[in-house]
Formats: C-alpha cells, sequence, structure tokens
C-alpha cells in the first residue's frame, strides 16, 4: 500500500477541485431569504468629538435600518487584547474610517447614496501621523504618553562594550505601511435570533476571535454565538483582527432589523479602512572587532500601530525577538515600542514585524561589512549564529544548524560570485547598473513565548461509520494549505489512504479552539495535536479488540462501525502540552522565544535602469531549511508567494498617507506585482527535522516575507553605489539620489556622468 | 429616483449564457458581473477590485475575454457569454484544471476562475505558449497568493498535455 508515504507526497488540495471549478463557496456567493445589505458610515476626520449627525433630504429613511452605539447589547469593543477599540465611535472618532452609524437595506445600490447623504458635524482636535509626531507628545492621543507597548531585551553588557571596538557602525532604516490585498474583500453574513443568538458567516482567519469578540459586544453566553468560515480568497493577517469588526456590524444589523444582514466590503473602503503593515523605525548602532564580528550593540525598534491597540503588542514582540537576525550576539540591548497615530490601526500581516525589524538587520549587515572593508558574505559568515549558541533572547539553539552551509548553496545557485564579477566590469559604462544582494535570516514558528501555553489548543478528530476520519479543528483554509497538510499528517497516523480523511468546515458550533491560524503554527503545533487526536481513534480501536494492527481501511471501516454502533460515536481530542524544555520570562522578555526557528538565505539580482529609474528583480533564490517539507507543491507555493508580496513591499507597494487616510486605496493606484513583473523566483529546501511539528515541520508562511526586501536593497546598493535605507523603493527615489545635478554626493563616481 | 420608476427603467436583456437563451430584467448599466452573479445564480465570476484591474471578474463575451465589472448588460444583450461553470464542456478545461491542480496554481481559489478562463483564452489563440507568452496571456489577472509561478506552470503543462494528447 501507497498509505506510509503521504506525508512529503503533493497531494491534491482537498478543496481544489471546487476552487478550478468555480464552485467553492465565497461568503459574497451565499445569500439568505429575506437578507439585507448593510454599509458603513465612516469618520470624515482624523480625530474629533462627535457633535451632531445630520441624516439629509432625499432619502427615505424609513425604508432603511440605522444602527448607532446605543444599540449595542453588550461592551461597545472589539475584544482583543486591550479591548480599547470601540465597535462604532459614540463620542470621539481617533481616525479617518471610524465606523460611527451602520445602515441597511434590501437594496444594496441604495445604500451608497444613503450613506453619502449622511453629515457629521465634528469638532477636531488636534491629530498624530508619524512615529516622530507620537514620540514628541505634543499631544496625547492613546494613553498616558502614546505608547501602546514597549520591551527591553537585554543581554550581556552593552555599556561596556563600544570601547573595545574597532568600528561603531550606526544606521537607521524605515518600512512603510503595507496593504495585504488579498483579492476577496472583507466581507460577512450575520443572522440573528432571540432564542439562537448570533450566526456569522464569513471570510476570516480566526473563528474563535470572531467568537469571542461577538460574546462581549452582544453580552451572550457562549453557546448563543457561532461562526462559521467560508471559503476564504486570500487573507495573509489581514483577515486576522477585522473580521471581528465587520461581523460585528453586521450581526447588530441583523439583531436591530430580524433579517439576515450581508456586508461585503468594496475595495476601496477596504483598502481605506482595514488593517495594514505597521510602518516602522529601527537604529542600529553596533560595536564590531577588526575582523567584522558582532561584539554587541544597541537596536530601537518603533512601529506605529495607528489608534488602537488591536495586535500591535503582538507585532511589536515578533518584531523584537527577530530584531538580532540569524547572528549571534554576545552583548545587545533592544528597546523597542508601538506608538499611537491618528491613522486606522495597523495590524497583521505576513511576517508580524519580523519583516521590519529584519529589513534593518540584514541591510544593516551590509553597512557593516562596508565599514570593516570585507564582503557581505563574510560579515554574515563571521557572525552566523550556531547550534549550542544562544540568540538575543537567551534562547540556546539546540537543533542542528548549519548557516555556513547554506549560505554557501544559495551562493551556488545563485552563482553569486561569477555575477559579482560580471557586474562589476558591467557596469562601468551603458545605462543599466546590476547588481547582486543576499539576505540570511530566520523565523520562528508558533506563538512567541508563553503564547501557545496561553492558546491552550485542542484539536479533535472524530471516525464515521463509514470509516471516514474527520479532522476537527478551527484552522482556516485561506489558500495555503491547511486542510491538506492536516489531512496528511491524520492519514499517516492512522495508516490510511489521504482520501480516507477529511477536515470540518471551521464552525464553531462544530469544531474545538485550535487557536487561530497566524504565526506559521498550522503545520507545526496544530498538526502535531492532529497526529495525537488520530493516533487516539486508532488506540481505541485497538484497545477494545476491534482493530489489529496491519489493518486494511476496510478493517478500519468495519472496526469504526461497530464500535459506533455500540458506543454512538468515535472521537478523540488531543490538547497542547508545552515542551517540557521551554522556558519564556514574560518580564524579562527572556528564554525560548519560539519552539522551533526556519532558517533562510535568499540572493536577488536586479537591474537598475538609469533612464527610467526603475528598478527590476532579475532572478530570485530562496533556500530555506524549514524542517521536513509536508507537502512539495504547497510549501513552493508558500514561498513563491510570499516572496512575490515581499518584492511588493520593496519595489511598488506604497500607502499615500494624507492625515491618516489611505489616498490610494484602489488597484489601480497602489500597485502590486502582476504577471509581467516578477522574476523567476527558484526555490529550494534543505531538510533538518526538529523536534517540535508533526514530523519534523516547522513553520513556512511567514518566512518568505522576511528576506527578499533587504536582499533587494542589498542588490540595489551593490548595483548603485547608492545606501537606500527606507521602502519601498520607489523610482522617484532613485531619481532624486542618482540624478547628478541632484545630488552630487549620493553618487559614486563610477554613476557620475552617465544618466 | 423612487422605485417604480426605478422598475420601469429596468429592460429586457436577452443574451446567450453558456450556451443557454437567458431574458433578464436589468437597468442597462447594471453591470454584467451583477447580472451574472444575483439574477443568474453564476458566483464563480468574483468581484475582486470592480474597476477592471484584478481579473477576477472575467468571463468571454463573444469569444473576447472581458472584465464584467466593467460591461454594462446592454452591451452583452444578443451576445453570448461564456462563465467559468459554463467551461466545463471545453476540451482545454480538463487538462487546465489537472494543471492547476497538480502545480498549485489555485491557493485561496478566488483568482482561480479568471485565471483559467484567461488561460484558456490564450491556449484558444496559442497553441505552444512560450513563458512570455503565458506572463503576457495572463498580466490582466491579478494573484495576490501564488506569485504566478505555479500558475505559468500550469498553463504550460496543461499545453503540453494537449499537444499530446
Ligand atoms: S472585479 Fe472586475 S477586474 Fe477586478
Ligand atoms: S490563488 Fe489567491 S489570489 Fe490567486
Amino acid at each position: 500500500m501507497t498509505v506510509r508515504h503521504i506525508i512529503g507526497a503533493s497531494v491534491p488540495r482537498k478543496e481544489g477541485w471546487d476552487k478550478v471549478t468555480g464552485a467553492a463557496r465565497y461568503v459574497d456567493d451565499m445569500a439568505l431569504p429575506g437578507m439585507l445589505h448593510g454599509a458603513t458610515v465612516r469618520s470624515t476626520i482624523a480625530r474629533g468629538k462627535i457633535k451632531q449627525i445630520h441624516f439629509g433630504p432625499g432619502v427615505d429613511w424609513n425604508e432603511y435600518v440605522v444602527v448607532s452605539a446605543k444599540d449595542i447589547p453588550g461592551k461597545n469593543c472589539i475584544a482583543l487584547i486591550l479591548d480599547d477599540q470601540p465597535c462604532l465611535a459614540s463620542e470621539f472618532v481617533n481616525h479617518p474610517e471610524e465606523p460611527i452609524l451602520l445602515l441597511a437595506h434590501p437594496d444594496r445600490p441604495k445604500l451608497r447614496k444613503a450613506v453619502e447623504a449622511v453629515s457629521i458635524e465634528y469638532d477636531s482636535l488636534p491629530a498624530l501621523h508619524t512615529i516622530e509626531e507620537s514620540e514628541r507628545q505634543s499631544t496625547i492621543i492613546w494613553g498616558r504618553d502614546n505608547t501602546f507597548k514597549n520591551f527591553l531585551v537585554e543581554k550581556g553588557d552593552v555599556d561596556a562594550i563600544w570601547k573595545k571596538a574597532a568600528h561603531i557602525v550606526e544606521g537607521e532604516y524605515f518600512t512603510g505601511a503595507q496593504e495585504q490585498l488579498y483579492i476577496e474583500n472583507n466581507g460577512v453574513i450575520a443572522a440573528f435570533d432571540p432564542k439562537n443568538g448570533v450566526t456569522v458567516w464569513g471570510s476570516l482567519q480566526c473563528p474563535y476571535y470572531v467568537h469571542k469578540a461577538l460574546i462581549t459586544l452582544f453580552a451572550l453566553p457562549e453557546e448563543k454565538v457561532r461562526v462559521v468560515q467560508m471559503e476564504t480568497g486570500g487573507a495573509f493577517g489581514g483577515k486576522e483582527e477585522y473580521p471581528s469588526m465587520i461581523a460585528g456590524h453586521a450581526a447588530l444589523l441583523a439583531m436591530k432589523s430580524g433579517r439576515p444582514v450581508k456586508i461585503v466590503y468594496d475595495r476601496m473602503e477596504d483598502m481605506a479602512a482595514t488593517t495594514k503593515r505597521h510602518p516602522s523605525r529601527t537604529r542600529h548602532r553596533t560595536a564590531v572587532s577588526k575582523d567584522g564580528r558582532i561584539l554587541g550593540g544597541e537596536i530601537e525598534f518603533t512601529i506605529d500601530g495607528g489608534a488602537y491597540a488591536t495586535l500591535s503588542s503582538v507585532v511589536l514582540s515578533r518584531g523584537t525577538i527577530h530584531a538580532g537576525g540569524a547572528y549571534y550576539w554576545p552583548n545587545v540591548r533592544i528597546r523597542t515600542k508601538a506608538v499611537a497615530t491618528n491613522a486606522p490601526p495597523h495590524g497583521a500581516f505576513r511576517g508580524f514585524g519580523a519583516p521590519q525589524s529584519l529589513f534593518a538587520m540584514e541591510r544593516h549587515m551590509d553597512r557593516i561589512a562596508q565599514v570593516v572593508g570585507i564582503s557581505p558574505v563574510e560579515v554574515r559568515r563571521r557572525n552566523f549564529l550556531k547550534s549550542g549558541q544562544t540568540t538575543t533572547t537567551e534562547q540556546t539553539i539546540k537543533e542542528n544548524i548549519d548557516l555556513d552551509r547554506l549560505l554557501k548553496r544559495a551562493l551556488e545557485l545563485s552563482d553569486y560570485a561569477a555575477k559579482k564579477k560580471r557586474f562589476a566590469e558591467k557596469n562601468k559604462a551603458g545605462t543599466n547598473r546590476k547588481g547582486i544582494g543576499i539576505a540570511a535570516f530566520l523565523h520562528g514558528a508558533g506563538f512567541t513565548g508563553s503564547g501557545e501555553r496561553y492558546l491552550n489548543s485542542l484539536v479533535g478528530a472524530e471516525a464515521g461509520a463509514d470509516g471516514i476520519v474527520r479532522v476537527l479543528v478551527s484552522s482556516a483554509e485561506f489558500g495555503q494549505g491547511t486542510n491538506t497538510v492536516l489531512c496528511q499528517i491524520a492519514a499517516e497516523a492512522l495508516g490510511l489512504p489521504y482520501e480516507n480523511v477529511s477536515i470540518a468546515q471551521p464552525d464553531t458550533s462544530v469544531v474545538p479552539n485550535s487557536g487561530p491560524t497566524v504565526a506559521s503554527r498550522t503545520a507545526m503545533i496544530v498538526g502535531k495535536l492532529v497526529q495525537s487526536a488520530a493516533r487516539g481513534i486508532k488506540e481505541t480501536l485497538t484497545k477494545t479488540g476491534l482493530l489489529h494492527e496491519d489493518y486494511s481501511p476496510e478493517q478500519f471501516r468495519a472496526a469504526c462501525k461497530e464500535y459506533i454502533a455500540t458506543h454512538g460515536a468515535l472521537k478523540s481530542y488531543a490538547r497542547y502540552e508545552a515542551p517540557p524544555d521551554v522556558f519564556w520570562d514574560d518580564e524579562k522578555y527572556r528564554g525560548e522565544a519560539y519552539a522551533a526557528f526556519a532558517w533562510a538565505v535568499y540572493v536577488a539580482e536586479v537591474t537598475v535602469d538609469l533612464t527610467t529609474y526603475s528598478v527590476t528583480v532579475d532572478d530570485f533564490v530562496a533556500l530555506q531549511e524549514v524542517g521536513r517539507v509536508l507537502h512539495p507543491v504547497l510549501a513552493e507555493g508558500q514561498i513563491t508567494g510570499g516572496v512575490a508580496q515581499a518584492i511588493g513591499f520593496a519595489l511598488y507597494e506604497n500607502v499615500v498617507w494624507q492625515d491618516g487616510r489611505m489616498m490610494n486605496n484602489q488597484m489601480t493606484n497602489y500597485i502590486m506585482p502582476a504577471s509581467m513583473d516578477l522574476p523567476p523566483i527558484r526555490v529550494f529546501f534543505e531538510e533538518n527535522g526538529n523536534v517540535h511539528g508533526a514530523h519534523g515541520a516547522k513553520g513556512i508562511g511567514e518566512l518568505p516575507m522576511d528576506g527578499p526586501a533587504p536582499a533587494i536593497l542589498n542588490a540595489v546598493e551593490d548595483a548603485t553605489g547608492v545606501r537606500f535605507c527606507s521602502i519601498p523603493l520607489l523610482p522617484e527615489d532613485l531619481f532624486e539620489a542618482l540624478r547628478p545635478e541632484f545630488n552630487e554626493q549620493a553618487v559614486p563616481s563610477s554613476v557620475r556622468g552617465i544618466a | 429616483m423612487n422605485p417604480s420608476s426605478a422598475e420601469s427603467a429596468k429592460r429586457g436583456i436577452s443574451f446567450i449564457v453558456n450556451g443557454e437563451a437567458k431574458k433578464v430584467l436589468a437597468h442597462p448599466m447594471e453591470r454584467l458581473l451583477d447580472v451574472l452573479r444575483n439574477n443568474l445564480g453564476l458566483t464563480g465570476a468574483k468581484e475582486g477590485c470592480g474597476e477592471g484591474e484584478c481579473g477576477s471578474c472575467a468571463v468571454l463575451l463573444d469569444d473576447m475575454l472581458v472584465n464584467s465589472c466593467l460591461i454594462p448588460i446592454a452591451q452583452a444583450n444578443g451576445a453570448s457569454v461564456v462563465t467559468i461553470e459554463g467551461m466545463s464542456a471545453h476540451s482545454l478545461m480538463k487538462p487546465l484544471q489537472e494543471s492547476f491542480l497538480e502545480c498549485g496554481g489555485a491557493q485561496c481559489g478566488i483568482c482561480t476562475p479568471g485565471m483559467i478562463l484567461a488561460a484558456a483564452h490564450l491556449l484558444d489563440k496559442k497553441l505552444d505558449p512560450t513563458l512570455a507568452d503565458i506572463r503576457e496571456g495572463l498580466a490582466g489577472n491579478l494573484c495576490r497568493c501564488t506569485g504566478y509561478m505555479q500558475i505559468f506552470e500550469a498553463v504550460a503543462k496543461a499545453a503540453r498535455r494537449r499537444v499530446t494528447q
């Protein structure tokens, strides 16, 4: 039987056929009888007091259901961490596009006019729009000091290190906001009835986050809130916390109208009002020895959280822990903070703070190399973490890692040395400059520190009388392959063919809380629990004597049938248990930050066109060690997709802000990479099992977001000699730096006089 | 405009959808996308942007690949429209769907109906497309999940399959 080889095989995606035939059901493909459509009236200013709301003429308001904060039966907040974000603003608004009123009508086109007919008078208040403005505290917009959260990581004695340094290397790095730009906008349908409470169907990542938020908003007991995840058209973190907001809105309208209500945003509303990646600023000051070894340093990492706390503390945490990169720091002090501004709250987006702080680290490594006078390759080689050494949080690397070897292989795969030479020669003439750059990095899988212990995830498996085992998890499929990978793991654990395992639609009335579908935790952490739950089924059957080793699917079916005939059902559950050797101190931010890290070296090759000032990525090598690859095609797809998003982050995706509002909230003026814009993305894996995950798998989904941006900017510097420290890097930035008459100093002699 | 005048502004539109004659009552400026999805229950075409950028609403209109979010229904009067649901009989569909599944061409799947229609349209015109042809043929279809590589592979594989079949 081929049963034994399900892990590591590229079996067909569970819901794949529905997707390629157009039969897959997303929330906007669903309608309920008598359903109304909902819309949101939002603030037009960044900060102020609501004075008065006028319902303008030309609209028959009797046709509309109107909901305001007064209609909220429970607590007016989106319950998450600090519960500071209102579901509907009642007195004050703190950012543009903040929801104030909700309208519902049977006819969707009639809503737009009604939304426009509502006018709101404000007493506006001073607003803050950048990290620097927030730090200056000229006005306090949140808490006591505009700060959502601080972390301090200290290792060794940084203050003593400066006098021993041969070089002190400083740098400041910036990353911009980035829109997740899932192709399916946020959307939900909600229904309410007094007896059963609230039911929500939606496009979402974390059914139990929405569940918790609705319980708080409606003051209902757990069993009176039901959340069902529909097929979800991309998420990338953008459907982690926001769905709680839109679900709350639709449910309030459903309660007031007594009818089901659908709210599906159009693209402009989705881009303007929902979360984006946190903009960041990182400062490095590094003490380096004569031969380019890091002796110690200070890192300051600051993110712009927008107007409410939402997930900023957690994003900051991940950014903090990744700030030192894949290197050994004998001494380090990392000070980080998330600050408030009057923009819509920034939120989860693939990588979750790590792409920001790693961008800085990997640009800074190239800077250190220059100052010391060694190559970007050598500086990394001399500072790589090794097994047995400790990270910045003093986590001992127990797994067997060999970053030198990873780097060497990446250089070979990209033909780095030969290209570097060739480009240097070619760049002496012509109107193009070519360059090649690298980034080496890590990404922690699972929740940070004590997070997994708090989540306390529960997973189930249920066998039917037909011998089909159904996996019960709240982990959502939104393209990454959750359904497929978890079924593979269960099938392997049960010794059954892949076809004999299915997965339940995430529905909080059916599946237990296996935690949110975030943080690259699904394959590793939930996967391990699925494995245990599946084994539990098998054990029940063998212990009762209904099944013997080396069974066939037919014998398994017969055993299930018999067991169920006597006992009614055959279910098994597995709960998360923290590995005994994991220690984490939340106060000092010290200890085992993650159960496992994935490691990678990426190489980007670019052309800078000195006529158009555009950067093209010509080739991209992505080499990673992610433990066991459970499904090669899905794994490769995660990497290519992540690299593409990160190329966008580096070179195209520019959120244009004005007074806290996104001005280019359309696909026509916010540019993501299309099929013509991307280089061949060549993906390679180095396999190396670790002890924590199912079959030695580590997280994979976020890793590819971390490396491309610094690799590309390192390549641009290699091509042009100009040190760019901010992304997105747009043609106008290159123009300013490279046009000789604009800026003589910034232009290296090799470029001067040609453009 | 009160509801009755809105009703009276509606017109009868006759067109062929997936090979079947259909008649709908719609305002002439209503989008083909909405008529397909709401009046005819054909939800395979998706709205990603509503302004002709993403291609997730792609359908064939008299054998041309169009974004149905930009087509007023009046323009479809008398025309023949094919959506992903109506493609099952097309000889390219099986190889395309199978290749998309094998190569990982569909992740979240929201761009997939449009992507497959664009691919079928390309393969109808080009027997043996180069990678550059494929990139160009799919240039109007955005995918945020895959980074396109596996989609290119899927389309190339479907083309090879057709040649060998
Ligand atoms: S929805 Fe029609 S092109 Fe995007
Ligand atoms: S598969 Fe998700 S957008 Fe293409």
